[in-house]
């Protein structure tokens, strides 16, 4: 179970290679906007669908990275991180509706077009201050972050651990999901926002939108690795995934390990809101679906896939199985869920570690 | 001895249609003349209560009541004409039809309607007494006694009854109105409560007591509305046991997370489904498809435990965390093979006829039969359950291997085969599920998916390893989730019991009944 935690004075052959790897896998991933600029014609052109589809990918990336902090470093497995990324990507697209302005289909100066069509008169409270973009930044990490701390604080006050955990998480992302499917809570409903225009004064529609948002998202996904390595080879990570292991005896050790694990989840879910918000203009939408725990355990597929407890392997879990996702699901529509599900079970049977422990295992 | 009672038989016999026809006779004079007698021929009639007077009023309703120059009256019936009075065919030629004003049509409204109050017909009657509750007038009430005293079919007794009641309120005496507010107040009818305030403002003498009454109405009603909320509670309470009882076995007592319990209860579903269709041909066999699905149901998904137990969740024993993962995968398998199989939409299931309908229990509580069977059904497999596990050989090695493992097997119990069949015992539990839930769900390959959490929380609310704790979980959080309905709407409804039983965990992390002792820190 435990993952042996070579110091970083010594890096082995593999992770050399693997930080190698990385490092030139994120400079592929900047030139792709640059190489979607050349002509059609091109040998080297990257089309846009190519472009906009590993900008999502990239997203999915953070969610796995947040999930990994969360799962392989500190044993917390949630099965409701798409809440967290869902809800960052709620804050986004409220800023988004606010930018819409006047030129919604009823043309309402002030209130979005559901709005309007629901009959409301003013905003709600709750949507005031969303037509600032560093207020909705800041919800981006605060609504993802506030809810996992309550949850989490909650939970492992009680010392809710394992299995119990999941489930609770899965119905703390299935009741936001009944919540945010009902009109009355004032954000859109069934149908969530769409339609959006501008951010921060750029038309979404534009290709340098879309490259400005590739790049966002990708500076998100290195910085939040960076933080997720400095954090996981600090003491406090060592602590924390002593905590993984043992929590126990790391309690008895005289750690409080609730605040350590509280610290975690919480990071993680502001990561997951981080990733949800830079997702949602890429894609052009968010409604109540994005709750659904379905996503969320998806996301656990890409980390066990990748390998959990390796910041490497979440990243890499990520973009093979949504690559594979995006290639099987027009291909061969119908076999996709029998790859995935059989993925489930191929790697918790014969992949623990996941495709960096198969590595791993090649480079002894 | 013998002769006079055969002679008072007979003049009885000749006495009856005598005397009917006499009334009915009398009935006849001046229908036809003039529009004032032909409406005091019609009172007559309907107050006479005989079978003829129906078809003769009908008719005259309709427009083909003829009368002939001497006054002979017939009843046109199709081409040709039959005499009212004898009942014989007659020759219409000759004959007017007798015309109507609105004074006639006024009273043959009435007397159509009382004469419906005795008509053999049981939906004609119904229809009467309805009638006659909504023109109350104070004539009817003699007449609405008489039908009261004749009917044996309660539905129709009860609306004779309020319509007797709400009839007496129009009388000019004072008793018989108290007499009607006191019958009124009596009943547990939205209808009467209506009826009663707007009586009040005619007759601000009796303020008081209607007031009463309208207050014991009330109270009625909202007894019977809690009556109902706890039958809705109570039924989607067995819903939750049978969908949880399965997942009580194998992550109540054995430990092991399985995300595809939701599948099995939908592989349940479908089960009754292909018995449906397997005994289409075989009409003897149809009522009995669904009886019939339970054992099948029971046998294949169970097959399917133990096929997964041996097979894959053996290997993952003491990781939970991957055992969740990888039964969540193969739910996910197995439910696109359904789709795939049987396609993405809904399979009807038809209910035998015995379990359709509406019960009507006392007090107007209406149950329908198909909620209560399943009601009936979660608490006979609640029991059977508990028999296995308490008084059978399987049940006793269960609660070895359970409770210690390496002891049970020094005993010489075989673990694995322990482990196969309790697992087995659980996914058939859940197929067995599925039966029941075919009746009241869509049978689409996402039958399951609605369940598993809500199963989850039942058997964590309820306290882990506790077949009681399931049972109060289950109906504990179906009663809650309907009482909150009303206010707060079903989805949210929801959405709050899902957020109590999060804090309730909080609280008590072991559920309601918790295991105590070394059991529970395993």
């Amino acid at each position: 179970m435990s993952l042996a935690v070579s110091t970083p004075s010594s890096p082995t052959r593999l992770r050399l290679g693997l930080r190698a790897g990385l490092v030139i896998f994120v400079l592929l991933l900047g030139i792709m906007p640059l190489l979607n600029l050349l002509p059609v014609s091109h040998p080297l052109h990257v089309s846009d669908f190519l472009v906009s589809i590993t900008g999502k990918w990239i997203c999915y990336a953070i969610l796995a990275l947040s999930l990994d902090l969360a799962w392989g470093y500190a044993g917390i497995l949630s099965l409701g991180h798409g809440a967290f990324f869902a809800l960052g990507g709620y804050a986004m697209g409220m800023h988004l509706m606010r930018l819409i302005g006047p030129r919604g289909v009823y043309g309402h100066p002030v209130l979005p077009d559901f709005m309007v069509f629901l009959g409301y008169q003013e905003l709600p409270w709750y949507w005031l201050g969303f037509d600032s973009f560093p207020f909705a930044m800041l919800m981006v990490l605060l609504v993802p972050g506030l809810l996992a701390l309550v949850v989490g604080f909650l939970s492992f006050r009680s010392r809710i651990t394992g299995v119990y955990l999941s489930i609770l998480t899965q119905a703390m992302t299935f009741a936001l999901m009944l919540a945010f499917f009902r009109n009355d809570m004032g954000l859109g409903g069934n149908n969530g926002f769409t339609d959006f225009k501008e951010l921060l004064g750029f038309s979404l529609n534009t290709s340098g939108a879309r490259a400005g948002l590739f790049y966002a998202s990708l500076i998100a996904l290195v910085l939040s690795f960076l933080i997720c390595q400095r954090l996981t080879r600090s003491k406090y990570g060592r602590v924390l995934t002593a905590i993984r292991d043992a929590e126990s005896r790391v309690r008895f050790l005289g750690y409080d390990t609730t605040s350590h694990k509280l610290f975690a989840f919480v990071l993680s879910a502001m990561l997951a809101g981080v990733a949800g918000a830079l997702y949602v203009p890429q894609v052009g939408i968010i409604n109540p679906g994005e709750f659904s725990p379905a996503n969320s355990i998806e996301a656990v597929i890409w980390v066990a896939v990748g390998g959990r407890g390796t910041l490497v392997g979440a990243v890499l879990g990520a973009f093979t199985v949504n690559g594979l996702k995006t290639w099987l699901t027009s291909a061969a529509p119908d076999l996709w869920l029998f790859v995935l599900g059989g993925l489930f079970v191929a790697v918790t049977l014969f992949l623990p570690k996941g495709l960096i422990g198969l590595m791993k295992g090649r480079g002894r | 001895m013998k002769h006079s009672v055969l002679i008072f038989l007979m003049v009885l016999a000749l006495a009856l249609p005598a005397r009917a026809q006499d009334a009915f006779t009398a009935g006849l004079t001046g229908l036809g003349t003039s529009f004032n007698q032909t409406a005091e021929a019609v009172d007559r009639l309907g107050a006479s209560g005989d079978p003829r007077a129906l078809p003769l009023l009908r008719a005259l309703a309709d427009g083909r009541l003829l009368r002939q120059a001497d006054g002979a009256l017939l009843i046109r019936d199709g081409a040709g004409a039959i005499d009212a009075m004898s009942g014989a065919r007659a020759e219409a030629g000759g004959a007017e039809p007798v015309r109507l004003n609105n004074r006639v049509r006024v009273a043959l409204r009435g007397a159509l309607g009382r004469l419906q109050l005795l008509s053999p017909d049981q939906a004609e009657r119904q229809a009467a007494a309805e009638a006659v509750f909504r023109s109350r007038s104070a004539e009817n009430v003699p007449l609405l006694e008489a039908a009261l005293a004749r009917e044996t079919v309660p539905a129709i007794r009860a609306r004779m009854a309020l319509a007797l009641a709400a009839s007496r309120l129009m009388a000019s005496d004072a008793a018989d109105k108290l007499l009607g507010v006191t019958a009124l107040g009596a009943t547990a009818s939205p209808e009467a409560r209506a009826v009663l305030l707007e009586f009040r403002s005619a007759n601000p003498d009796i303020a008081p007591q209607i007031d009463e009454a309208v207050v014991a109405i009330d109270q009625r009603l909202a007894l019977r509305r809690a009556a109902e909320t706890l039958f809705q509670g109570l039924s989607l309470g067995s819903v939750l046991l049978l969908a949880a009882l399965g997942l009580a076995v194998t992550f109540g007592v054995m430990g092991v997370i399985n995300m595809a319990h939701g599948e099995f209860v939908m592989l349940g579903a479908y089960t009754t489904f292909v018995v449906q269709e397997a005994l289409r041909d075989i009409p003897a066999l149809q009522p009995w498809s669904l009886p019939l699905a339970v054992p099948a149901a029971f046998l294949i998904t169970a097959a399917c435990g133990a096929a997964m137990e041996r097979g894959l969740i053996r290997h993952l024993y003491g990781r939970p965390l991957e055992t969740l993962l990888m039964t969540f995968g193969v739910g996910m398998m197995i439910q696109q093979a359904v789709r795939l199989a049987f396609g993405a939409q809904n399979r009807e299931i038809i209910s035998p006829s015995w379990m359709q309908g509406t019960l009507m229990l006392p007090g107007d509580i209406a149950v329908t039969q198909n909620r209560l069977w399943i009601l009936a059904f979660s608490l006979v497999v609640l029991a059977l359950t508990v028999a296995a596990i308490r008084f059978t050989r399987f049940g006793l090695e269960m609660r070895a291997v359970t409770q210690k493992r390496a002891i049970a097997a020094s005993m010489g119990i075989r673990t694995g085969r322990v482990d196969a069949l309790t697992f087995a015992f659980g996914s058939g539990i859940a197929g067995i599920a599925g039966v029941a839930l075919s009746q009241i769900d869509n049978v689409s390959p996402n039958l399951g998916t609605g369940y598993i959490i809500d199963s989850f929380l039942v058997v964590v609310f309820g306290g882990v390893g506790s077949l009681a704790g399931t049972l109060v979980g289950a109906f504990g959080l179906g009663i809650i989730n309907k009482v909150l309905e009303p206010w707060a709407g079903a989805v949210l409804a929801k959405v709050f019991v899902l957020v109590a039983v999060m804090l309730f965990i909080q609280r008590k992390p072991r559920g309601l009944f918790a295991q105590k002792g070394r059991a529970a820190e395993a």
